[in-house]
């Protein structure tokens, strides 16, 4: 099993600045913006972008929540292993928001297409955005790209692209798993 | 560990600690789904359920379908009222007709006791056990002790008395089951002839007052007096009863803790509870239906998991 070094913590913490500005541009005060993080791994992804904005960019009273996609799948009962949900916090209603959902990495777009169906449930949001911090080029089987990307990589379909997160691991880092 | 150890809901005997916590866990997050602005999930788009109920029940059915609905699910209602069981069908002619119409869950309700486990080893489908006799009602004791749980953080170590006519209950005989896989210490209460015999192998301890038996606990689970089951005289009058098993605000307030009132419903008010004991703050009776809505989504949901499409 060979790994590579796709991203080492120095060059995350541009992204994640670069991505910060980049939502600044669009959403300027967020007033009418909600941030939605996608379960499991998007979580860690967009607290620190929350993090960033309001401490270094000074900007108040995001509003940001978890969706969890678990039920809305389209691979149920498909998988070997069954599914384990995680929990939704979005105690807020997404009508005429704008919603940027916020996930580590776009593989087939699957997740996306879940977990646009999901937020359905809490309303009618004026526009949905994507951003995501690796973006699997060539490997999607839905019509959907994001709106912000951390990075672009080319992976063949039997690699694995891992995220790790100072809160869940040692440190930020971002490999290229190989069988 | 996110699949249950048994093939079908056929009672709390068959299920282990770990079986309890998932579900548990997974009415968790259903709980939060039926309390979003749009109640639903596409989870079980494909699944088609047949509500099979040999026996009234309102509370139950609503519940399941309910739940299934929450889910997506297709389903088809059956009562034994109005169908061809009046004709002389068996059990399994009728679920097998059922079947040929590509089922793949059958909720069943049944006045026999065993009617689920019968079902269950003839049908190629899986079996929820809604109530079978006086035998077990699975989905009513998960929702019990999720209800304890949410109430009091756990169940474990908790003291619950089950009052009433024990004899006839399949509410107690799941709550039993539920309630010792959890850790918790159980006590029946109620007349002598409604206390089936050797009960008490069941690691479970009787209590002859019920002033004794409320003093002692943390929750009371009260069961209504099943006159539609009793074909003799189990005690000698419905007011003698109430005198010596109903509950009134009187001696709730005359217990110096505040214990938690439930019950699995329909409640005959002035018989077993006053009203005002019903409604009080202490009661979490509407809590539990709540809950037995998600706890039937999670119980529906973990077993359409089973069933492989492949």
């Amino acid at each position: 099993m060979a790994k590579k070094n796709l991203l080492n913590e120095k060059e995350i913490k541009i992204i994640l600045h670069r991505l910060a500005c980049q939502l600044i541009e669009n959403h300027i005060d967020f007033s009418d913006t909600v941030l939605i993080g996608i379960q499991p791994r998007g979580i860690f992804l967009c607290n620190r972008l929350v993090k960033i904005l309001e401490e270094e960019y000074g900007i108040k009273n995001i509003t940001s929540g978890k969706l969890d996609i678990t039920f809305y799948r389209d691979d149920f009962r498909r998988r070997e292993e069954p599914l384990e949900a995680n929990r939704t916090v979005i105690d807020f209603l997404v009508d005429n928001k704008n919603v940027v959902f916020i996930d580590d990495v776009l593989y087939s777009g699957r997740s996306t297409r879940a977990a646009l169906t999901a937020i359905q449930a809490f309303g009618r949001p004026a526009n949905i955005e994507l951003l995501v911090l690796i973006d699997r080029r060539f490997s999607r089987h839905l019509p959907i790209q994001p709106t912000y990307k951390g990075r672009q990589v080319d992976v063949i379909n039997d690699e694995l692209v891992v995220v790790n997160w100072k809160e869940n691991n040692e440190k930020d880092a971002v490999f290229l798993v190989s069988n | 560990m996110n699949n249950l150890s048994v093939d079908n809901l056929l009672g709390i005997k068959h299920l282990k600690k770990n079986d309890l916590e998932l579900i548990f866990k997974t009415a968790d997050h259903f709980k939060e789904v039926i309390n979003r602005p749009i109640k639903k999930v596409p989870s079980l788009r494909d699944i088609t359920i047949a509500n099979l109920f040999f026996e009234n029940s309102t509370r139950t059915k609503l519940s399941f379908e309910l739940a299934e609905k929450r889910l997506s699910a297709d389903i088809i209602n059956f009562s034994a009222a109005q169908s061809s069981v009046k004709k002389g069908e068996t059990l399994i002619d009728t679920a097998n007709n059922i079947l040929s119409m590509k089922v793949d869950i059958i909720v069943m309700r049944h006045p026999n006791e065993g009617a689920a486990y019968f079902l269950s080893k003839h049908v190629d489908a899986k079996i929820i056990n809604a109530g079978d006799g006086a035998h077990e009602h699975p989905t009513q004791a998960l929702l019990d002790s999720f209800s304890i749980r949410e109430k009091l953080g756990t169940v474990k170590g908790k003291k619950i008395v089950i009052i009433g006519d024990i004899l006839h209950s399949r509410v107690a005989l799941s709550n039993i089951y539920a309630l010792k896989l959890q850790g918790a210490e159980v006590k029946l209460c109620g007349p002598t002839t409604l206390i089936p015999k050797h009960i008490t192998q069941l690691g479970v301890g009787y209590e002859k007052s019920i002033r004794k038996a409320l003093e002692w606990c943390d929750v009371a689970n009260v069961l209504r007096v099943q006159h539609e089951r009793m074909d003799i005289k189990y005690f000698p009058s419905v007011r003698e009863y109430t005198q010596m098993y109903g509950i009134n605000k009187e001696l709730l307030d005359s217990i110096d803790k505040e214990i938690v009132i439930m019950h699995p419903g329909p409640i005959n008010r002035g018989v077993e509870l006053t009203s005002d004991v019903a409604d009080s703050k202490q009661s979490i009776i509407l809590h539990q239906v709540e809950n037995g809505v998600a706890i039937r989504m999670a119980v529906i949901y973990l077993l359409a998991q089973q069933i492989n499409r492949n």
